[in-house]
């Protein structure tokens, strides 16, 4: 994806010029990821034609639910995407990073490394650009530091090669609070095509030189000026049709003042710490990287997987034990980490305002009223301070 | 220059015990089910002790005694400290061993009704009011869990013993492991109730994977909070009854599901 916005060219893709852009996206070797329909979810899958691409759907998603329903069956893209997010893509579960045969005395490498994809996303939308763009300041892309020099190559390779051929939102999910975020509905930069649904297709937006290259090779024309006004009125209407907010204003400063907030012990009542949130977050960048070694067939392995800060054991450090050991320090560092602790970090908020921790958190815990909660208790009041570790029965090793 | 070292002897091979206490043998038959991985593993040890699976026993001690099923009977409990002393690590393995089992279900009720209502001649039974995991009885080195265990961590303790390293067996929730399986969620989706967001991972997400709620064979998770989970279940609209049921299996007896189902089972006794 070239960082460049080319031109911002507009143009009109009819319908019918859907399925050979698909067709030329695999024809130059790309595999084609596109929002499907699987089972009750919107999946992000690859796909050899338009026609495998989810349409005639609505999502409603809320707290801890969500479900499907028939809608015009003309119409592609009034949906968001699931669970999923390019992460799974860039960043996948499960990376196996090494294998090892012991040959005499020594340890030989016998692995290649992973084959990189050449992806073309098609039909993600503005809050996982603004993700992609995030998880680059932590993985390293063009030539930025990189926190984890060795994994994080292969996001590097796989995201360079990339294509994003971004939708619009005109319907945001029912969790979605992209507008507060500044990352949405409508994608401003990290794309290469952009597209805004219309009834008999797309306004088409160029947003980069290869974007450009392929527009020469689509049937498309130049839009009308009502085509250009309807997409510009679709898109208000989304923003405006936001459920969730979130008021950014002194937020990071806010969270700066909360350690002891009694607020934490209050969430914590609820949270599972199941860790869903930091799995379907797109920004949440945690793994652990596990040695295996065979039974007699000589080989080690060392794989890298998704971990949590959920997770108790995730927080085990050598020496002296788990660093957070309630469920409420746990929920707190990862709030925490979202919206004031990325900032320090990386210089961004680490969340898009994409609703996923909302809708998958199997009890609704809603990211947005939290966070309007917090800090907001008159000091010397009756400030509950996190409790200390103990007293809890642990499972064995 | 280093001295020329000499060249270590090839260790003896370790040797292997496999003990049934109470159980339905379905943890020794994960081993036997281990297909081509079990040629590798009588090669990489002396299975010394296995009725299931061989005839020739070889007398004590060994370095690694799994034991499958819980302690129900006082020949039982007699038994275990005397293989707890025959072996260097012993590690529980399934539900019955790690918490009691499905068995565990009689630590609610009367034994005695039980027996009467079974046999014949109750008078020649002899068997303890309770079914209780090994680790109420000996100390156990380490913990598998699941009904029956899952073959990769079976394989997974092995390896990790035989060289010495900490076996890699998460202890966080389902859910981690679901999520990275990329399925969907049936509790967010359909509003079933899934046991997976208090339960240890370890089984693959196979139930999620065939679209019905976790039910929790593979015990609690590290600090499970069943109070929310529970609520939540209500809210789903599922009855008190229900709950209790649901934490009432092969757990049972594990002491953060045994605290949630009396819960439930006092709630739903005042209703
Ligand atoms: S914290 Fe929640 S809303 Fe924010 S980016 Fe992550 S999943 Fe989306
Ligand atoms: S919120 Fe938690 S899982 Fe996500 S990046 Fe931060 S520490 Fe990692
Ligand atoms: S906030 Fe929700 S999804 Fe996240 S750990 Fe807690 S219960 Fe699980
Ligand atoms: S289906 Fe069950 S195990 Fe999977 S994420 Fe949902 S609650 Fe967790």
């Amino acid at each position: 994806m070239s960082q460049t916005n080319a031109s911002n060219q507009k143009y009109f893709l009819p319908r019918a010029g859907l399925e050979p852009l698909v067709r030329i996206l695999r024809q130059r070797g790309y595999t084609v990821l596109a929002p499907t329909r699987r089972d009750e979810i919107i999946s992000l899958a690859p796909v050899e034609s338009a026609d495998q691409i989810a349409r005639g759907v609505h999502d409603h998603q809320d707290g801890g639910r969500y479900r499907l329903t028939q809608a015009d069956p003309e119409i592609m893209f009034e949906y968001v995407l699931g669970a999923d997010s390019p992460k799974r893509y860039l960043f996948p579960p499960e990376l196996p990073l090494v294998e090892l045969r012991v040959r005499g005395n020594r340890f030989v490498p016998t692995s290649q490394p992973p084959a990189i994809a050449q992806y073309a996303f098609l039909g993600i939308r503005a809050c996982e650009l603004a993700a992609i763009k995030v998880q680059d300041r932590v993985f390293g892309h063009a030539g930025q530091d990189t926190l984890c020099a060795d994994a994080a190559e292969y996001y590097r390779r796989t995201r360079r090669q990339a294509l994003v051929i971004a939708v619009n939102c005109t319907r945001p999910g029912g969790t979605c609070f992209c507008a507060s975020m500044g990352t949405g509905p409508a994608a401003t930069e990290g794309f290469d095509l952009s597209l805004t649904e219309l009834r008999d297709g797309f306004l088409l937006t160029v947003g980069s030189q290869a974007g450009a290259a392929l527009c020469a090779e689509l049937e498309i024309r130049a839009p009308t000026s009502t085509e250009e006004g309807l997409a510009e009125m679709k898109l208000a209407a989304a923003r405006s049709h936001m459920q969730r907010h979130l008021d950014t204003r002194g937020l990071k400063e806010r969270l700066e003042q909360t350690i002891d907030d009694p607020n934490w012990e209050r969430v914590a009542a609820r949270c599972l710490s199941c860790g869903n949130c930091t799995m379907v977050c797109p920004t949440c960048f945690c793994f652990t990287v596990s040695d295996s070694s065979g039974l007699t067939d000589g080989v080690y392995g060392r794989t890298r997987r998704w971990e949590s800060c959920f997770s108790h054991q995730f927080s085990y450090v050598a020496g002296s034990g788990p660093v957070r050991s309630t469920i409420a320090a746990r929920y707190r560092h990862w709030l925490r980490h979202k919206l004031c602790t990325w900032w320090d970090q990386f210089g961004v908020s680490g969340c898009v305002g994409c609703g996923r921790c909302i809708t998958w958190c199997p009890v609704g815990i809603d990211l947005t009223e939290e966070a309007s909660r917090l800090g907001r208790h008159v000091p010397g009041a009756g400030v509950v301070p996190i409790p200390k570790a103990g007293g809890t029965k642990e499972a064995l090793p | 220059m280093l001295a020329k070292r000499p060249i270590p002897k090839v260790p003896p091979k370790s040797r292997l015990a496999v003990f049934k206490f109470s159980s339905c043998d379905g943890c020794q038959l994960s081993l036997l089910n281990l297909e081509e991985h079990l040629l590798e593993l009588v090669d990489a040890v002396e299975v010394a002790y296995f009725l299931e699976a061989r005839r020739r026993e070889l007398p004590p001690p060994y370095d690694v005694g799994l034991v499958e099923g819980s302690i129900s009977t006082p020949h039982e409990a007699q038994r275990i400290r005397q293989v707890r002393r025959d072996c260097r690590y012993l590690v529980a393995i399934g539900a019955c061993a790690s918490s009691g089992g499905i068995q565990a279900l009689r630590n609610w009720a009367d034994i005695g009704e039980f027996v009467g209502a079974v046999y014949p001649n109750p008078q020649y039974i002899r068997t303890l009011d309770t079914a209780t995991p090994i680790a109420a009885h000996v100390f156990v080195d380490f913990e598998l869990r699941g009904c029956p265990v899952n073959h990769a961590q079976l394989l997974e303790l092995v390896s990790a013993l035989l060289v010495g390293r900490r076996p890699n067996v998460p202890t966080s929730s389902l859910c981690l492991e679901c999520k990275r399986r990329g399925l969907p969620c049936v509790l967010v989706t359909h509003g079933q109730p899934c046991l997976g967001p208090a339960v240890q991972a370890g089984c693959g997400a196979l139930c999620p994977a065939c679209n019905r709620g976790c039910y929790g064979c593979f015990g609690p998770m590290e600090q499970p909070n069943l109070n929310s989970l529970g609520d939540r279940f209500l809210e789903l609209g599922a009855s008190h009854r229900q709950i209790k049921h649901l934490l009432r299996m092969f757990n049972a007896y594990q002491e953060p599901f045994k605290q949630a189902s009396d819960h439930h089972e006092r709630l739903e006794q005042q209703k």
